[in-house]
């Protein structure tokens, strides 16, 4: 049993001195792949410039649509308030006006609900609840706008009309100023009616925002502020909310793009009139949801275009709101990256 | 020292009042999600009936089902996603494995954040003026690209942000061993985050379920059984919009019956979703 026997056997290629041993060449050459990368590249990249040509091509239509009714109205289309399909004279400015405050509505008790949801979820709740709670909040955002109006009129409305709005006339009905909002019939249909539902229907949209947003305060910045005595509402106001600042300016951005083109919800309760009221009581019309009462009636060309140059005023007007919502929590994220 | 304790009292009872608000809002939102399922269940509950499936949307003043109408929906659901789906994956590759920081992926991501809140009744109009316009008259392919239009952005930012989530480390690895890259793509990274993309085009599905708006210009409606996509198409939304807004009893007990099912189909999809997204990550 010596060593060489349990050598095993050797070819003459093995007896070569390793540095002159041949390489095999690869079986394909290194650069059969690359047409294919690039066309796949090319392809990809072609479906992300179709997402850009969608704009465009919206833009476009938009402005095509609009011009007959821009060249025979002008500028003054956007400033008066007449509609009227006999006479074919349109103005858009009650319904930009209801647009206007039925979003205004939906905000101003959308934010405060929002933030109380955040602050909720990110301080207050329960770990075991958390998840939950913020999954039953997104569902408020899965429900169908449709379900939303059918519910508004069928059974919101009745009971806003009865019991809401004759309380709001006799507590506010006599304050100066402020009097004229609430005059009126209180018969559950009109601006106020839409604007409450919107609020339900932005507020998912502004708390998971601000939710998201709460959640990146670093901890040892509200650790100190506990540490020095603080409360949990003082940390809240003084410490996570001048931090979040701008997410949280993004996400009511993103909430108001959201209300100013909601169109069915509004459509069933808002009341469609070309009316331009004090009273927030009174039936009013937003872009949207004369837009969807309207545009499949409408058989006259100039009636068509001025009901597109609606459309084109509500998507240049979500266009600017959602851009600046981007933008600030763009914002809000580089600023984050560059601290940690 | 009294002073002193006093501001301390005070500090402690706004405390308490604001977080005390703050459950308050919570119930409120709560309260409203719990309102409107109870309305829908309540109402819907006593218009269901076998007979929705298998009879046709009925004249003003008669009994009749939603076949027709569900029907319709699926066809339309079921086109836009096909169409949708491959456009938005791609797009969203683009996005996460070659444009990156670029300028054309930075631009289309911002355009893209924007489409998926813009109006859909927009998205509506501008179908009908490119297409419905053209060929004068109401079809159920105008009605499925715009439900694509609507779905290509959610689909867009979920691929792109789920490909982000793969360590680039896996990536690494399958172009060592000599992987193209469109390979690597397309069957190791996109494969790890299956769960992900689907979750994605599962809640695009359920968002362009329930939409009506867009369908109004677009799809129309139609009182009877069709499956030709090329003419006015009956779909569930635009059935609930004007039955519930008609005076007939009939057609608003079918309203509250669709109202129901809609929203069962998306509250299950987007439920469906979260499970899949939670098992995926958790792999």
């Amino acid at each position: 049993m010596t060593a060489t026997a349990t050598a095993p056997m050797l070819t003459p290629a093995d007896r070569m001195p390793l540095e002159r041993r041949e390489p095999t060449p690869p079986r394909q050459p290194m650069t059969s792949g690359r047409w294919q990368d690039a066309l796949f590249e090319r392809t990809t990249q072609a479906f992300a410039l179709l997402v850009l040509l969608v704009l465009v091509a919206i833009i476009g239509s938009l402005i095509y649509g609009a011009l007959p009714a821009l060249e025979k109205f002008g500028a003054a289309f956007f400033v008066t308030n007449v509609w009227n399909p006999v006479t074919k004279q349109f103005g858009a400015l009650a319904p930009i006006y209801g647009t206007l405050v039925t979003s205004g509505i939906a905000l101003l008790i959308g934010i405060p609900v929002s933030f109380g949801i955040a602050v909720f979820l990110t301080e207050m709740c329960p770990p075991l609840l958390k998840r939950p709670l913020g999954t039953a909040v997104e569902l408020l955002a899965a429900i169908p706008s449709i379900i939303y109006g059918m519910w508004g009129l069928f059974v919101f409305a009745p009971i806003f009309g009865d019991y809401v709005q004759p309380f709001l006339a006799k507590t506010f009905g006599n304050i100066w100023l402020i009097a004229p909002l609430f005059q009126g019939a209180p018969n559950g249909i009109g601006m106020l009616s839409a604007g409450v539902i919107l609020s339900v229907m932005v507020i998912p949209f502004i708390a998971s925002v601000m939710r998201d947003v709460f959640e990146i305060v670093p901890p040892v910045l509200k650790e100190s502020a506990y540490g020095i005595g603080c409360t949990t509402w003082e940390v809240v106001w003084n410490i996570v909310l001048p931090y979040t600042k701008v997410g949280v300016i993004g996400g009511i951005m993103l909430g108001l793009g959201r209300a100013l083109g909601e169109t069915m919800a509004v459509t069933f309760v808002i009341g469609n009139a070309y009316r331009i009221s004090p009273s927030l009581f009174e039936a009013g019309n937003s872009i949207a949801s004369a837009l969807a009462n309207e545009f499949n009636e409408a058989s006259d060309p100039i009636h068509l275009s001025s009901l597109i140059t609606l459309g084109l005023v509500l998507f240049m007007l979500t266009f600017v709101v959602l851009a600046c919502s981007r933008l600030l929590l763009a914002q809000l994220a580089k600023s984050e990256g560059r601290q940690t | 020292m009294a002073g002193h304790t006093g501001r301390y009292q005070r500090r402690l009872l706004i405390n308490r009042w604001n977080l005390a608000m703050s459950l308050m809002t919570m119930a409120f939102g709560m309260a409203f999600l719990l309102w409107i399922l109870a309305t829908l269940f309540l109402r819907g509950f006593e218009a269901l009936a076998p007979t929705l499936f298998t009879q046709m949307t009925p004249p003003p003043g008669s009994d009749g089902g939603l076949l027709n109408a569900i029907f319709g929906s699926f066809l339309m659901v079921l086109v836009a996603t096909l169409i949708s789906t491959p456009i938005g994956i791609l797009a969203g590759i683009y996005l996460a494995e070659y444009g990156k920081d670029g300028w054309i992926a930075n631009v289309t991501r911002f355009i893209n954040d924007i489409l998926l809140s813009a109006p859909s009744i927009v998205i509506g109009l501008f179908v009908y003026t490119v297409y419905v316009a053209k060929v004068q008259h109401y079809s159920g392919w105008a009605g499925s690209c715009a439900l694509a239009l609507l779905a290509i952005p959610v689909v867009v930012r979920t691929t792109e942000n789920m490909l982000r989530l793969v360590p680039n480390s896996l990536r690494e690895a399958a172009i060592a061993l000599g992987a193209p890259m469109w390979k690597v793509i397309l069957m190791v990274t996109l494969k790890a985050v299956r769960a992900g993309v689907i979750t994605g085009i599962l809640l695009a599905v359920a968002r362009i379920s329930g939409e009506t708006a867009p369908l109004l210009f677009t799809a129309l409606n139609n009182q009877f059984w069709g499956i030709d996509m090329n003419a006015p198409m009956a779909n569930l939304p635009v059935v609930i919009f004007q039955f519930a807004m008609s005076p007939f009893k009939e057609w608003q007990q079918l309203a509250w019956a669709g109202a129901l099912l809609i929203t069962l189909a998306v509250l299950l999809l987007n439920i469906l979703a979260r499970t899949l997204f939670r098992q995926g990550v958790a792999k």
